[in-house]
């Protein structure tokens, strides 16, 4: 009986909270028209081959009659070729579409793959402490003196040196999310590290051990769930990072190879045609990138206040 | 000066680190003499080399031996073009290093004044249109900042160059392009590439820790005091407010040299970046290995020196017997 009252008051307590989240989430219109901007590239990267009006990758459909056409909207469009075309003759807007897929889900994987081993290293860490958790973080202070760029850039080396066959799409994921996750494992690393060792002396700890459960399943049961909203902070304001990352190893070359474009390596490949002055090949998927990662830090920025006690 | 010493302490161990990463790629990823050597080197010239490299002794040796070249600056032969990777870097790094510096000046002197005023004009419709405008200039990558400019500035209005460092002039082992006309039309373009997100980075934190000096008590208090606004602001709050910059600043450097890389590529800079980048590109170890060494110096070099200036800019942490400054 008492049990279920003091339940019900939790969930109150729960809602109430979650609540005044939603209320100062509404009331934050600047917030709310991010939110929505990235849901829509979320959703228009998720159904992208349903929605990309040409497939950019099916040779048999692209006509170099159709190549260097401006966009629509201006004199010499083609009304089939929203965007514009490449010097190939592909839809610059279909390309996008699929670019904005392969960033999202290089981030996605990379921002996953970081925080479940950042939050494991930081779980034992603090709760174990010690000498692995001196090694662990004086290695996490090392990488964090270094800029995340400098390292993807060295990480990326070594595995294109030490991986077979860099061409193939699924080893240049694989490479992209690693040099991304080498860097951003660390910042949850520390905070949940912080936050395990405050967690630690409560007394719905120590009841947990003196019933003798093994630690694994306090960490995971008692303690995990209470520090997750720092996580869920970071996990936002890295995925616009792992995008930005993704995005600038493309760039330079030693990212997704062209025949699987992201959108860092479409601004690469248009870049070599600023000259020639079709603009449409670089600007359209730069704004892309753009757009895409500031939404993602507004809504992380706000998420870092909104669910910040002290700054309430 | 025992904070001194253990700065000193952590740094070489840092040091160590990097050249142990740097040895460890440099003697396992792929084959060292066969990157050294042409196509057709017979079995015995492969022998000799090795024997000469002393790659059958122990690791540990081995590790000395590299340490040991590091700090004479011997990193070996680049495996792409046959140089030694030593004299390839210095000849690289004054270009990196002009670029960076304009870049860095271009960033304090709009970042911090911006900062400041937003943070005393908060209220204003034109600060918190600085806001946005400072989030946009975060969520810009390098490369699509370089490349919009050079899209407006070189190719349509034809203003400026769009690649390379212009005329430059020799002194000494330094060449460098600010004595030259060209040398400077050239730099315009990268360095406000380089320079536009560390101006909306400092104009952040400024604006933020100009607020947050502002509530403070003895800010307050000197206001209470009747002293005027101007003094108030200027001579209390903002040396406080400026205290985190001179850390944030000094670490900054060393990012600019990291996303010198980045810049470097697009405008075709001459620098140490656009060399590190053809390195991992090529998998060029000797010059990865050394541009790693390098940047790790020099982060290693810049920490301390933040940490020591922190110390005598900021009285209460001095520690031991120096008393209060003021």
């Amino acid at each position: 009986m008492q049990d279920a009252e003091a339940r019900s008051l939790g969930r109150i307590a729960r809602l109430r909270a979650g609540n005044d989240v939603l209320d100062s989430f509404l009331s934050t219109p600047r917030v709310v028209i991010a939110a929505a901007v990235a849901l829509l590239m979320i959703l228009t990267a998720v159904l992208a081959p349903l929605i990309a009006p040409h497939d950019p990758f099916d040779m048999a459909a692209i006509s170099l009659l159709d190549s260097e056409l401006p966009p629509a909207f201006l004199e010499g469009g083609d009304a089939r070729f929203l965007l514009g075309t490449d010097s190939q003759g592909r839809d610059v807007f279909s390309a996008i579409l699929h670019g904005l897929r392969i960033s999202l889900m290089v981030g996605v994987v990379a921002v996953l793959l970081s925080m479940a081993l950042g939050v494991t290293v930081g779980l034992v860490s603090g709760y174990f402490g010690g000498f692995v958790d001196s090694v662990l973080m004086r290695l996490a202070d090392v990488i964090l003196s270094f800029p995340t760029i400098l390292i993807a850039l060295l990480v990326n080396g070594i595995l294109r040196g030490v991986l077979p066959s860099t061409q193939a799409t699924a080893t240049a994921v694989l490479v992209l999310v690693l040099s991304i996750a080498v860097n951003e494992w660390v910042q949850y690393a520390r905070t949940v590290r912080g936050s395990t060792m405050v967690e630690k002396g409560k007394e719905y700890v120590k009841a947990a051990r003196l019933t003798g459960l093994p630690p694994r399943t306090i960490l995971r049961r008692h303690v995990l769930p209470n520090i997750l909203s720092p996580v869920l902070v970071l996990a936002t304001i890295n995925l616009a990072l792992a995008i930005l990352t993704e995005a600038t190893l493309s760039f330079l070359g030693v990212g997704m190879p062209p025949t699987q474009p992201s959108l860092g390596t479409l601004i690469n490949t248009g870049n070599e045609f600023l000259f020639s002055g079709i603009w449409w090949v670089v600007v359209f998927p730069a704004l892309t990138l753009v757009v895409l990662v500031l939404s993602v830090n507004i809504v992380g920025d706000w998420l870092r206040d909104a669910l910040n006690p002290h700054l309430r | 000066m025992i904070f001194l010493l253990r700065r000193l302490a952590q740094g070489a161990l840092v040091m160590l680190v990097v050249a142990l990463v740097a040895f460890l790629m440099f003697r396992f990823m792929g084959d060292p003499v066969r990157g050294m050597l042409r196509e057709d080197a017979t079995l015995q010239e492969q022998q000799e080399l090795r024997d000469r490299l002393g790659l059958d002794r122990p690791l540990v040796v081995q590790f000395a031996k590299f340490v040991g070249g590091a700090l004479q600056g011997e990193f070996g032969v680049s495996w792409r073009n046959q140089q030694p990777v030593m004299e390839l870097i210095l000849d690289r790094l004054p270009a990196t290093i002009e670029l960076v510096v304009v870049a860095m000046i271009i960033a304090l002197l709009l970042g911090v004044p911006l900062g400041v005023w937003s943070a005393l004009n908060r209220h204003r419709p034109q600060a918190s249109l600085l806001q946005t405008v400072s989030l946009i200039g975060i969520s810009t990558p390098t490369f699509v900042t370089g490349i919009l400019l050079i899209l407006v500035f070189a190719v349509i209005l034809g203003w400026l160059p769009s690649f390379g460092r212009g005329e430059t002039v020799e002194i000494g082992f330094w060449r460098t392009g600010y004595l030259t006309a060209s040398g400077w039309k050239a730099l315009i373009l990268p360095a406000c590439t380089l320079a536009l997100y560390q101006l909306a980075l400092f104009m952040r934190l400024v604006r933020a820790e100009m607020l947050d000096v502002m509530r403070q008590d003895f800010v307050r208090f000197a206001r209470a005091r009747g002293l005027p606004t101007r003094l108030v602001r200027f001579r209390h709050a903002l040396r406080n407010a400026l205290m985190p910059l001179v850390t944030i600043a000094g670490m900054q450097v060393g990012s600019l040299i990291a996303f010198a890389i980045v810049t470097e590529t697009v405008f075709q800079w001459p620098g140490m970046g656009f060399l590190f980048l053809q390195a991992v590109q090529f998998v060029d170890i000797p010059v990865m290995a050394a541009y790693l060494v390098f940047i790790g110096f020099i982060f290693v070099v810049l920490n301390i020196a933040v940490d020591v200036l922190y110390t005598l800019i900021d009285p209460r942490l001095r520690t031991g017997g120096a008393g209060a400054g003021r």
